[in-house]
């Protein structure tokens, strides 16, 4: 158990990559579940058929396939990507097509009244959207993104496949010098265990932002 | 009304209304079947009539909320769903839709106020965004909308946190920012505790008598359709039964239907 201890900074390192990877991850994912998920609401049946694309294509992906994609099969028709630049597209446009789903889903479910409300008072399409119907989006779609940039943080772990150093990456090298199977993997599991949590508290702290905004909170008194 | 609070209301010559065989379809139901009415610059219309005889149909027809199948809707010289290219009459794009909206305004029976956003914020958003009033513009007419609507306490409130006379008193305030020259009222005190329901009748009548509104009001409370209106329609079935002055249409219906409609909701 000392031993493992005792690789502290690599697990660190580790478990730094890994929040890397789930930052980068998210974002991309955010901006994809964005722009696909507004698709599919879309008036224009073309642009909804763009973001179904998008998402059965992604979502029906394995995280790992894809990444071999970005990493091994693309270099050959010469695409070449940074293994950080692969795991980061691989996650992104795997969340990404789950949250395009959320972000639809959120939009379609605001009351017809709000949208009708925003005709009366001639908001443009894009204001609407932007002004009136997207920030209440938001707090729909609060608890499942945090479920997936959580989902998104674990399935970080098969990056260790194409050489990249995260937390799985660094416990198996503790694991092989040291031979500490059990305490390893105990370590990051409490780790993973942590980050998770850090993520969670993050998502409450957004969603009472957005309950106070719509008022479905009593105001500090 | 202190004068004060009249220079909030939308003042200056309001269109009249037309209808001209307006067809309206949900399915194979035709709600409107070749309606044919009008409305004079700044007349007050009430539309009186069972449910689903087509009456909050011609409102939403009005506001853009629904497509009509056939027939032409005049908002003063300009028809509302139609466009003039090269002589010829042609769907309104979104572009003329939106130059025609800046003439209508419309209440409806669920507030429908913007649950992001405080009183205040309701009232200015769209006059800052769509009409491009300045920040300290769009406040100064909302803050005196509040006035007169008499939530002038409430600027910083959250919507959900009123009662629902009060949310209707902010929801008029938020329509009359915009400065419409026509509004359309639709069974505005119908989600309302009862209590609460004379209040925002008299300050609808009020608004209506201190300015120019071309003012469409779809109701079932016949003494508030009296209170308002220069004239009732009576409508069953899409069509116009009967029309006259509220004394006429209340004290003497020659139509039996319409004898038959007072009685039953009078009896309620």
């Amino acid at each position: 158990m000392s031993d493992v201890l005792d690789a502290y900074p690599q697990l660190l390192r580790g478990a730094w990559t890994t929040v890397q990877l789930t930052v980068y991850g998210s974002v991309l994912a955010l901006v994809l579940a964005l722009v696909f998920g507004l698709a599919g609401t879309a008036r224009s049946a073309w642009v909804r058929a763009v973001g179904r694309v998008y998402v059965e294509f992604f979502r029906g992906m394995a995280t790992l396939v894809l990444m071999y994609w970005f990493f091994y099969a693309l270099p050959l028709v010469g695409f070449r990507f940074t293994p950080m630049a692969a795991a980061v597209l691989s996650l992104g446009l795997n969340i990404g097509a789950y949250g395009a789903e959320v972000v639809r889903g959120a939009v379609r479910a605001v009351p017809k009244a709000q949208y009708e409300a925003t005709v009366a008072l001639n908001f443009t399409p894009v204001q609407r959207m932007r002004r009136v119907i997207l920030p209440q989006a938001v707090a729909l779609m609060l608890p499942p993104f945090g479920n997936l940039v959580i989902e998104l943080m674990k399935g970080s772990a098969v990056v260790s496949l194409i050489t990249i150093g995260d937390l799985t990456f660094r416990a198996k090298q503790i694991q092989n010098a040291t031979g500490e199977t059990l305490w390893t993997y105990v370590a990051i599991l409490l780790i993973y265990f942590v980050i998770a949590q850090a993520l969670q508290s993050l998502v409450r702290l957004a969603e009472r932002r957005v309950d106070r905004m719509l008022g479905r909170r009593a105001e500090a008194t | 009304m202190p004068p004060t609070e009249k220079k909030a209301l939308p003042a200056g010559q309001a269109p009249g209304l037309k209808f001209e065989k307006v067809v309206k379809r949900f399915g194979a139901n035709a709600v409107l079947r070749e309606l044919d009415f009008a409305v004079a610059p700044g007349e007050r219309v009430t539309l009186i009539g069972p449910s689903g005889s087509g009456k909050t149909t011609i409102l939403r027809l009005l506001m853009t909320l629904e497509r009509p199948d056939g027939g032409l809707i005049w908002i003063g010289d300009d028809t509302l769903w139609h466009r003039e290219r090269g002589g010829k009459r042609v769907p309104a794009n979104q572009k003329h839709l939106h130059e025609m909206r800046k003439q209508v305004g419309m209440v409806f029976q669920q507030f429908n106020l913007f649950p992001n956003m405080s009183v205040l914020r309701n009232l200015t958003e769209a006059p800052v965004r769509v009409l491009g009033l300045s920040r300290d513009e769009a406040v100064e007419r909302a803050t005196s909308l509040l006035d007169l609507v008499g939530l002038a306490d409430k600027a910083d409130a959250h919507p959900t946190r009123l009662s629902g006379g009060q949310q209707q008193r902010v929801a008029i305030a938020r329509a009359l920012a915009m400065q419409p020259k026509v509004l359309l009222l639709d069974e505005v005190t119908s989600a309302l505790d009862p209590e609460l329901v004379v209040g925002v009748q008299d300050l609808l009548r009020d608004i209506a008598r201190e300015s120019d509104l071309t003012l469409l009001c779809v109701t079932h409370e016949m003494r508030f359709a009296r209170d308002i209106s220069d004239r009732v329609l009576m409508f069953d079935q899409g069509q116009i039964v009967e029309q006259g002055p509220p004394d006429q249409i209340f004290n003497e219906p020659t139509e039996q239907r319409t004898r038959d409609f007072l009685q039953a909701v009078l009896a309620t």
